[in-house]
């Protein structure tokens, strides 16, 4: 057990974790000091180096929270509220879930559309990519609050704005990893189903989507974990209602450091999970088609 | 049809799209498409452009001058095509300016505002610089640093991967309250935002010299560091400036997200969440032009210098 656990790389995982860990704790005490002190000071009071300690791990505001802070604050606002309130972590976490999946479906079809479209023409392929590409070096984060507000003022509101910023940023690595994967295909295969008389239909079912789908799976993960930050940034300007951006936004406008970073951490466990999710997936695909063993 | 005839047909095809489209903007009045027909020149038009394009992108040109003009020339004529069809779709059709403006309207805002766009930029592009350099050099650091010992890699690598596909923009907020609102808090998230992509792709990029080529160093004698410079580096460039390129739109994300958290009343995310709330959208599109051209700016030149750097690289030859 314990040899399979050194050759492996549990141990080292383990061990930096906890390196962090005792890192973070660390920095609670030497960030959260000054407040401390700065209090004991005005109290005339005398505070010793183990008063410090305990305090800075137990302030309402701290400049960090202590890391079991955060999972009290998970906890509470996890487990002990119910699903459907306001203050549910879980709420809010569904909401930026929902417009993360809707972007992200979006963004994957139109993704494979454009790279089918670029396989296939060679107009589309000189003229389209090079502004594909260039659409990324757009920081269209930085257009989400315009894009929200413009098309609330229209009249659309809910999940549809904060799609479109998700779907916008993962349509590109899609699109980019689609075009590469139909492409993979060498000149020898290509010759074989030229040499059955394949017509371009069956060329394309039965060579090009096949041999392409690991080169999806690869870049859907990138996919979903940037329609993840496109929706958490898309909630943003709507006003903090709801959503993990909004839990965010409120926090920093009330100095509630705790929320802030139980946001942060319950985004990372969502992003975490939904690339763990399409890299399970990815496995089961590819076994089924006979790709991976 | 031979090269020449269909460099000859784009060219007519490019020449003739010059008097329908005076024609269409002739009909282009203040309250939309004074007459029908002009959609049919419209239409025409695209049609040319379209065709121009096809024509140009079946010719395969070796030589280097020629084809690098031509390359340039297809996006070029097709973004022109597109900018011409924004142009008579929202006036033609009267959109409101709060939902799409012009791209007429967003030139003469851009023209007539050229020192606040030139203060918002300076400010944002402070923070953008300082984290990108800080970032992309600690990442680098630290990944040859790691690099020497297995079990660093070994733990420091998948939590790594997994902190590179995290929300990272999330921390703006509590940058913003360490770090104050000025451009220093900026470049913290920038920082943070571009480090480890840099961390990842390097230690990826460290582990592709084959054994071959380290048996080859190892019979020279060469020790480590010659081994590193000489072997191991230039064999992980493509990695290193794989990162760079990802890092270099994070970093205009990541200032201009942290921007909506508060800002000295200057820099482009703050003008761009102001001007929103004022429904001054051709504004909003200044700057979003502004920041699309810095950062393609930005990703052309490391491009251009990786190019310069791996020519050596199969993708190149």
């Amino acid at each position: 057990m314990l040899t399979t656990l050194s050759k492996g790389s549990t141990i080292p995982i383990l061990t930096i974790t906890a390196a962090i860990i005792v890192f973070w704790y660390a920095c609670v005490v030497w960030l959260n000091a000054p407040f401390e002190r700065d209090q004991a000071e005005r109290a005339n009071a005398e505070i010793t180096f183990s008063q410090i300690l305990s305090k800075t791990m137990e302030q309402k505001r701290p400049v960090l929270p202590a890391p079991h802070q955060v999972i009290v604050e998970i906890w509470n606002t996890t487990v002990m509220k119910n699903v459907t309130s306001k203050r549910s972590l879980v709420y809010h976490a569904w909401i930026t879930l929902s417009s993360t999946l809707l972007g992200f479906a979006f963004g994957t079809l139109l993704g494979i559309a454009l790279a089918v479209g670029i396989v296939h023409s060679q107009t589309l392929d000189k003229s389209l990519m090079p502004w594909i590409i260039t659409s990324q070096t757009i920081p269209i984060l930085a257009i989400a609050p315009m894009i929200i507000v413009v098309l609330n003022a229209v009249g659309i509101q809910g999940l549809l704005p904060k799609a479109f910023i998700s779907m916008y940023l993962s349509f590109f690595p899609v699109a980019v990893g689609m075009v590469k994967g139909l492409r993979s295909p060498d000149i020898m295969q290509l010759d074989l189903m030229h040499t059955y008389n394949a017509s371009k239909a069956q060329l394309f079912w039965k060579l090009r989507w096949p041999s392409s789908i690991p080169f999806l799976f690869t870049s859907l993960k990138v996919a979903i974990a940037a329609s993840l930050v496109g929706a958490i940034v898309g909630e943003l300007p709507t006003g903090a209602i709801s959503g993990l951006g909004a839990r965010l936004l409120a926090g920093s406008y009330y100095g509630q450091t705790i929320q802030i970073w139980s946001a942060l951490f319950m985004a990372a466990f969502l992003a975490a999970t939904l690339v763990w999710l399409v890299g399970v997936i990815d496995r089961r695909v590819l076994k089924q088609m006979g790709m991976a063993q | 049809m031979s090269d020449r005839l269909k460099i000859a047909a784009a060219a007519i095809a490019v020449l003739l799209i010059w008097p329908f489209s005076k024609f269409v903007f002739a009909h282009l009045k203040s309250d939309g498409m004074s007459w029908n027909g002009g959609w049919v020149a419209v239409i025409i038009v695209w049609l040319l452009a379209w065709f121009a394009v096809s024509q140009l992108s079946n010719i395969n040109f070796r030589q280097k001058p020629i084809g690098l003009f031509i390359g340039l020339l297809i996006p070029a004529v097709f973004g022109l095509t597109l900018l011409f069809l924004w142009e008579v779709l929202t006036r033609g059709l009267s959109v409101p300016p709060i939902l799409l403006p012009p791209p007429s309207q967003i030139g003469v805002r851009i023209t007539n505002s050229l020192p606040i766009l030139a203060a918002d930029f300076q400010q944002t592009f402070k923070a953008v610089l300082f984290g990108y350099v800080v970032g992309c050099a600690t990442g680098f650091a630290i990944a040859v640093l790691v690099d020497r010992s297995p079990f660093m890699r070994k733990g420091l690598m998948p939590i790594g991967n997994l902190v590179a596909a995290l929300p990272i923009v999330g921390m703006a907020p509590i940058m913003v309250m360490w770090f104050g609102f000025d451009w220093q808090s900026k470049a913290a998230v920038v920082i943070v935002m571009t480090f480890f992509p840099m961390l990842v792709n390097t230690v990826a990029g460290l582990s592709t010299a084959g054994h071959m080529e380290r048996d080859l160093m190892r019979t020279y004698a060469s020790n480590y560091w010659q081994t590193l410079f000489k072997l191991r580096l230039p064999a992980a460039l493509p990695f290193i400036f794989n990162a760079l390129k990802i890092n270099s739109t994070l970093a205009l994300i990541g200032a201009i997200v942290a921007e909506f958290f508060g800002t000295p009343i200057v820099g482009m995310g703050f003008r761009i969440s102001t001007e929103v709330g004022r429904m001054n959208v051709d504004m909003v599109w200044a700057e979003i032009a502004m920041a699309a051209l810095a950062g393609s700016l930005f990703y052309g030149l490391i491009a251009l210098i990786e190019r310069r750097l791996t020519f050596w690289h199969p993708s190149y030859r």
